[in-house]
């Protein structure tokens, strides 16, 4: 029996970390129990709640998908005109942004996956980029509409466009406005990311409160693996409810927090679902002529 | 083993105690602990419901007498939209589930937390808000909105008051509530403890799982359309506007889409609690667990098919009418399980009239007359000659007000020694909860008949035959909010100076009153086994 308790961790770590337990009166050493501190996350959870919200936001969009079909459906004749006002090139080219992006996203978190945290950074790096310039696309889409007169309100809609037409560009800007959101919204939980695997990692122990109880009256230390005292702690005394402990590391490809993959694999479904949507909004406004 | 002694005897630090990295108001504000934020929704919607409770008292000042007594006509419709939004959204949406949804589901289930507890900090920061939107949405812009509760375009989109941002305060409110949705199902899928199977669960879990759905599946489409009303009152996109070949009646049927089954969102974590109130204050366990926990389920999705009957007179197609009208119908019978179940659970059970059990009962009692009323309303040629008149006021309140409301004031009381450690005076409870069933009635019963005989609901001013209804309406409304400041007063009392409450004061068999009271941090010493029925109460006993 080891007199020591080991908190292990698939990380290996340079020194081992030990609580000696001892009895405060007697100072003799006693047996201990070994602990597995789990740390707390629920891969099959996260996702879970993942799905249940991206569900949200395709019913969010649904509700826009059923003005757009109701409104086709009345004015089929206007829709089809309106359409051609819209540059089929310059919606193809997002289109095929958006696809190479889902792409790169999902090679980075592959390369995540296999621990090669730089070719993620990466792919990463790419999806942003990507992004970001189906943006650019975008606003110099709706700012050449806009300066030939077509927006919401427009003297020029009320004037010569028929009340379909309208209605069609109408819900054109509100999807695609909504859309737009989304990416920016997208880059911006991409960037996040990006700070997330590259920042010094912590690692955190947390020992049960019904644990601590059998704890209680050791002392917590540091030693090497000869056994020489490296740094001496507190001791547990009665007033101790909760201990955790803490380790900072330098994020290389061993040690980056692995939970970011999780996190990467979620921000990477959102990025596909922005990605799907924009799949139906370009036939329904650009193709179906 | 003096040592182990020692430890043995030691009390449990309760989670009010609890020091964490902040002290004072930042450590409620910034916590993630589940029970902090149920607190804190707790007391941030009692904060509302007092707000939304004065427009009312206002406005039924208002009404004592035709013509003009106390405000304007402009404020008038001000008041009821007000009214109307902090009602619904602030209060009655949220109120079961987000208060003691939070508190109660991980430890009723033994878990040490939800899911994600700073996705669950980050919605009630949303609901502070979306409260504080709507506060600011009445003293600034032109005027305070009007439009109702429902934003019915087009005069949505075209009145001058302040509608987008109310329209976006509910925005921000929906998305509080599906985060809080996505939460609790991750939760009661992921985190029950060992032995907790589905079925072991206690029914207001169940209850909690059906509203979840309802809050993720309805929410994100009222979502939308609310954007759109704002898009359309910016913009001017069209969408809704008749004049742009939009079409009003879509915005109806997006809005009910959402909105009808938000009323289970509101009722059935009502039912939940009384689930849990019945058998306990019966001290019989539950009849028919199963019919009522599927029950749940079947309102939830009978209940998103049913949004039609709300435009009987709005010029939907009359199939529609009819297979709307027929489903509605069909809602009914999920409901009526559970009120059967309910009451053969009392049946020869030893009743103990505490203030949560009297709670329940007014719960059946008034919950029933709204379901009834309801059934009326869903019958076509009924609904033409009642459709908009104050019989609609009646119903929805016995059913919002009566049902969710009165379950929310129950379980108050019926957690209240659980959360705070404290025991409120039994006896002024029971007195306040007397004055507000009695006021309860004396409000609203005369709205039904009134509205029978032809009183237009969102009036100011009203014809002299309908002028017996509203004095005694509005007399009720006195009764009504005393026995409410009763309750507030009782319970804000024991808050300081009540005596200490036991770990078990109802006898309850569910898990929450397993722990200590109030529970410690991570609710439990030891993550408990569970091998026993919620509603087993052999060996229990009052503590
Ligand atoms: C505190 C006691 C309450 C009183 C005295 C009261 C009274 C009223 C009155 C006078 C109206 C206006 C009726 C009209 O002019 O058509 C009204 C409307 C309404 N009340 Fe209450 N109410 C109370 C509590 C509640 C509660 C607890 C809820 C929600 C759960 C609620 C939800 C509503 C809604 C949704 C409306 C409709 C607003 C609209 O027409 O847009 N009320 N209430
Ligand atoms: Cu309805």
């Amino acid at each position: 029996m080891t007199d020591f308790l080991s908190l292990q961790r698939s990380i290996p770590l340079t020194k081992s970390i030990a609580i000696r337990k001892t009895w405060r009166r007697s100072l003799q050493m006693v047996g201990t129990t070994e602990f597995a501190v789990a740390k707390h996350s629920d891969y099959t959870g996260a996702k879970i709640g993942m799905w249940l919200f991206l569900f949200t936001e395709l019913l969010l969009f649904g509700g826009m998908f059923v003005l757009y079909s109701v409104y086709r459906y009345k004015y089929a004749h206007d829709f089809h005109i309106a359409a051609y006002e819209l540059n089929q090139l310059m919606g193809a080219i997002n289109t095929v942004i958006l696809l190479t992006s889902s792409l790169t996203m999902a090679l980075s978190i592959a390369a995540l996956q296999r621990a090669n945290r730089k070719l993620s950074n990466i792919f990463l790096i790419i999806t942003i980029v990507l992004g970001v310039l189906f943006l650019v696309n975008k606003y110099f889409e709706w700012s050449a509409k806009i300066e030939h007169g077509i927006y919401p309100n427009s003297p020029l809609l009320a004037r010569s466009f028929n009340n379909g037409e309208t209605l069609f560009f109408g819900l054109y800007y509100a999807m695609t406005g909504l859309h737009g959101l989304h990416v920016v919204i997208g880059i911006g939980i991409l960037t996040f990311m990006l700070y997330f695997i590259n920042r010094q990692p912590t690692t955190q122990f947390a020992i049960e409160p019904a644990q601590v109880d059998e704890l209680r009256g050791s002392q917590l230390k540091i030693e090497d693996r000869q056994g020489r005292k490296l740094w001496d702690g507190a001791t547990i005394g009665n007033s101790v409810r909760r201990i955790s402990i803490t380790f900072k590391h330098y994020a290389t490809d061993e040690t980056f927090d692995r939970t970011n993959i999780t996190k990467l694999e979620n921000s990477g479904l959102y990025w596909h679902l922005v990605d799907i949507i924009w799949i139906f909004l370009f036939p329904l406004f650009y193709l179906i002529t | 083993m003096a040592h182990d002694a020692a430890i043995a005897t030691t009390h449990p630090v309760s989670f009010l105690e609890e020091r964490g990295r902040f002290t004072g108001i930042l450590s409620w504000i910034f916590s993630t602990d589940h029970k902090r934020i149920g607190i804190l929704y707790l007391f941030s919607m009692l904060a509302m419901f007092l707000v939304g409770a004065t427009f009312a008292f206002l406005m039924r000042l208002e009404l004592i007498a035709p013509g003009k007594t106390i405000i304007e006509p402009q404020t008038y419709n001000s008041f009821f939209t007000l009214h109307g939004v902090i009602m619904i959204f602030l209060f009655i949406i949220p109120s079961i589930p987000a208060a003691f949804g939070n508190f109660f589901l991980p430890i009723q289930i033994g878990a040490k937390d939800v899911a994600f507890p700073r996705l669950n900090l980050l919605s009630w920061w949303l609901y502070i808000s979306g409260a504080a939107l709507a506060i600011y949405s009445l003293v600034s812009g032109a005027a305070p909105a009007d439009t109702g509760w429902t934003f019915y375009a087009p005069y949505s989109i075209r009145t001058g008051t302040n509608v987008s941002l109310t329209v976006f305060a509910a925005f921000v409110l929906g998305f509080s509530s599906i985060l809080t949705g996505v939460n609790f199902i991750t939760t009661i899928h992921r985190m029950r403890a060992p032995g907790m199977g589905w079925f072991k669960m206690p029914l207001f879990q169940w209850a909690l799982y059906a509203t979840g759905w309802i809050q993720i599946i309805a929410t994100p489409i009222v979502g939308i359309t609310l954007l759109l009303v704002i898009f359309e009152r910016a913009f001017g996109i069209g969408v809704f506007d008749p004049t742009k070949g939009g079409d009003p009646i879509l915005y109806q049927h997006l809005f009910w889409i959402y909105s009808h089954p938000a009323v289970y969102i509101m009722i059935l974590p009502g039912m939940g609690v009384i689930s849990e109130m019945i058998p306990v204050f019966a001290r019989r366990t539950i009849f028919g667990y199963k019919f009522i926990a599927f029950s749940s389920l079947a309102i939830a999705f009978f209940g998103s098919l049913v949004w039609g009957h709300h435009m009987f007179v709005s010029g939907q197609s009359y199939t529609a009418d009819v297979v709307f009208s027929l489903l509605t119908f069909l809602v009914a019978i999920p409901s009526a399980i559970k009120v059967f179940n309910w009451v053969a659970t009392l049946y020869k059970g030893s009743i103990e009239l505490e203030s949560p059990m009297l709670f329940s009962l007014a719960f059946i009692f008034l919950f029933s007359i709204g379901g009834l009323t309801g059934l009326m309303q869903g019958a076509l040629a009924v609904n033409v000659h009642i459709h908009d008149t104050s019989f609609i006021v009646g119903h929805f309140h016995y059913v919002m007000f009566g049902g969710t409301g009165f379950a929310f004031f129950g379980a108050l009381h019926y957690w209240f020694p659980k959360m705070f450690g404290k025991m409120y005076n039994r006896k002024l409870a029971k007195i306040a909860w007397g004055f507000m069933f009695v006021g309860f009635n004396t409000l609203y019963f005369p709205l039904l008949v009134i509205g029978w005989m032809g009183m237009p609901r969102r009036y100011y001013d009203y014809l002299p035959q309908f002028h017996t209804g509203h004095l005694i309406s509005t007399i009720g409304s006195w009764i009504l909010i005393t026995g409410i400041l009763l309750v507030l007063y009782n319970l804000g009392r024991a808050l300081i100076k009540g005596e200490k409450a036991g770990q078990n004061p109802w006898g309850g068999a569910t898990l929450e009153w397993q722990t200590s009271t109030p529970p410690p941090l991570e609710n439990f010493e030891k993550i408990p086994e569970v091998n026993r029925d919620p509603y087993d109460f052999r060996g229990i006993a009052v503590q």
